[in-house]
């Protein structure tokens, strides 16, 4: 049988539209795959809160910090960068979006009188006024200025400082200065920044 | 050792990822092993894990589901089983050795990616599974139909249906993640480094020594990788103490297979039912030219009326 191109043609023709309906295809199948939800965030270093050893952590935050939008944040996860955990995280330290996003979140200062059951809001101002207030108070009345055998020690045993976690070097400096002043001699810390 | 899946990854843009297999879906994938692409693997150091958890919140965390309320059953395992919406499970398991003395098993459960899914064989929606070339095995809910026969595709018992929506889920391997460059999110939380994750060459290598290690250094005679063959090898991959006695790791299953009834369904019976009925065809005909048309004999009795 003589081939012609022009049959030869033909045939192609047909024969590779026939192909393609059969599901014959050379392109490669692509699925779309669920959006990275921190493809669009802002990157914050910050320190995990909890323990001593201080993790560093990203927080990922949706918004674009633009003038009429509220920044939320959407996800927290281990910094690679930081020397101390290099991206990992403990599983208290994995759930911290559920510290910052938790309707049980403490957002004002809150006081329980003596004797009573619950706890009360109260501003940031009278909170201030009252903390100082009772440190007067307490200073005023319990300051050693001589020990038994005379000797002078100016201390104040019946006040401590407990300091946090993300508390940094600068900001415990000023803690110790402040403290040591009102002759605090118990000092605790667990910021290991 | 030097071949990265990064090197990939870093080419491929953010929104999709290139399939190798499909589910129910009429001949092979589209353009099917035309490129080269790099498997990744998971690789799960049971002998390093504390059980601490971090990589089950970090799953939850990622993935957006919320801790929902469990009870306490004399185990620090988190509940039985893995859920529809809790992916990633360490498993705890008391082991008695063989000198009486106690060993605290610990095995992080969740998909293991076969690169012979059983869940793909079995489903018969066009496009609910798929399995991408770098050999993750994903679901993709829109297609799936509910019909919950992966399940009885899957060995390890992993694929779980969510009431609500009528769909199936399971881990994706942060397949999100790693298309972009980013390792899974259980990998990146590890605070013991028990988890790894990188090209499965890779992780073979990295599984390979150090079970070497724990034979020659640790006294664990029986250390080995499980990486099972019967379903093609998987991309999860474990360093037992015992690679004889997986089942003491939460039911590790020594030899998984895809069952041979979904083997059988998905294979020779769609061929047997096709030949039975081009036998069916050709045995009409036959009879047709053999017999000739039937002739309807009108009935006498009734007046001729039919």
């Amino acid at each position: 049988m003589e081939l012609s191109r022009r049959t030869f043609l033909k045939g192609a023709v047909v024969g590779g539209a026939g192909f393609s309906l059969l599901g014959f295809d050379l392109t490669p199948a692509q699925a779309q795959l669920k959006e990275l939800k921190i493809a669009r965030a802002t990157e914050t270093r910050s320190t995990c809160p909890y323990c001593a050893v201080s993790c560093g952590v990203l927080i990922y935050t949706i918004g674009d910090k633009a003038k009429n939008v509220t920044p939320q944040v959407i996800h927290v996860e281990g910094d690679p960068d930081h020397p101390i955990n290099r991206g990992t995280l403990c599983p208290k330290g994995a759930s911290l979006e559920q510290d910052i996003l938790n309707e049980r979140r403490l957002l004002k200062p809150q006081v329980r009188r003596p004797g009573a059951t619950d706890w009360q809001d109260i501003s940031w101002d009278q909170a201030i006024d009252e903390i100082g207030h009772w440190i007067k108070k307490t200073r005023d009345n319990t300051f050693i200025e001589k020990d038994s055998q005379g000797r002078t020690v100016n201390r104040c045993e019946s006040l401590a400082w407990i300091g946090g976690c993300t508390d940094t070097n600068e900001f415990n400096y000023l803690v110790v200065k402040t403290m040591r002043s009102m002759g605090l001699t118990y000092v605790e810390n667990q910021a290991r920044v | 050792m030097a071949r990265s899946w990064q090197l990939k990854a870093g080419f491929m843009s953010e929104a999709t990822l290139a399939i190798k297999k499909i589910s129910g879906h009429p001949g092979p994938a589209p353009g099917a092993n035309v490129e080269r692409d790099y498997q990744v693997a998971k690789l799960i150091d049971t002998t390093t894990c504390i059980g601490c958890k971090a990589c089950e919140v970090a799953c939850l965390e990622w993935n957006g589901y919320t801790f929902t309320e469990t009870f306490f059953d004399n185990s620090y395992q988190t509940m039985p089983a893995t859920t529809w919406n809790y992916w990633n499970l360490i498993k705890f398991n008391e082991h008695e050795r063989e000198d009486g003395t106690l060993q605290l098993l610990m095995r992080k459960d969740q998909c293991m990616h076969c690169a012979d899914p059983g869940c793909l064989a079995a489903c018969p929606a066009d496009g609910a599974i798929v399995q991408y070339t770098n050999g993750i095995v994903d679901f993709q809910q829109q297609n799936c139909i509910g019909c919950g026969y992966c399940v009885s595709g899957c060995p390890f018992d992993i694929p779980k249906f969510d009431p609500t929506t009528k769909k199936m889920f399971k881990c994706t391997l942060c397949v999100d993640r790693v298309s972009v460059g980013l390792e899974p999110a259980c990998i990146k939380s590890c605070p013991t480094g028990c988890l790894h994750f990188g090209s499965k060459e890779d992780m073979s290598y990295l599984a390979e020594s150090r079970a070497k290690q724990l034979r020659e250094n640790f006294g664990f005679e029986k250390a080995g990788v499980y990486d099972p063959s019967g379903v093609g090898g998987t991309g999860v991959i474990y360093v037992l103490h015992d690679v004889t006695n997986p089942e003491a790791y939460g039911g590790l299953p020594k030899d998984p297979h895809i069952p041979w009834v979904v083997r059988f369904w998905k294979g020779p019976a769609k061929w047997i039912g096709n030949l039975a009925m081009l036998f069916g065809v050709i045995g009409v005909t036959i009879h047709y030219f053999r017999y000739g048309p039937k002739e309807i004999h009108p009935r006498h009795d009734n007046g001729g009326k039919l």
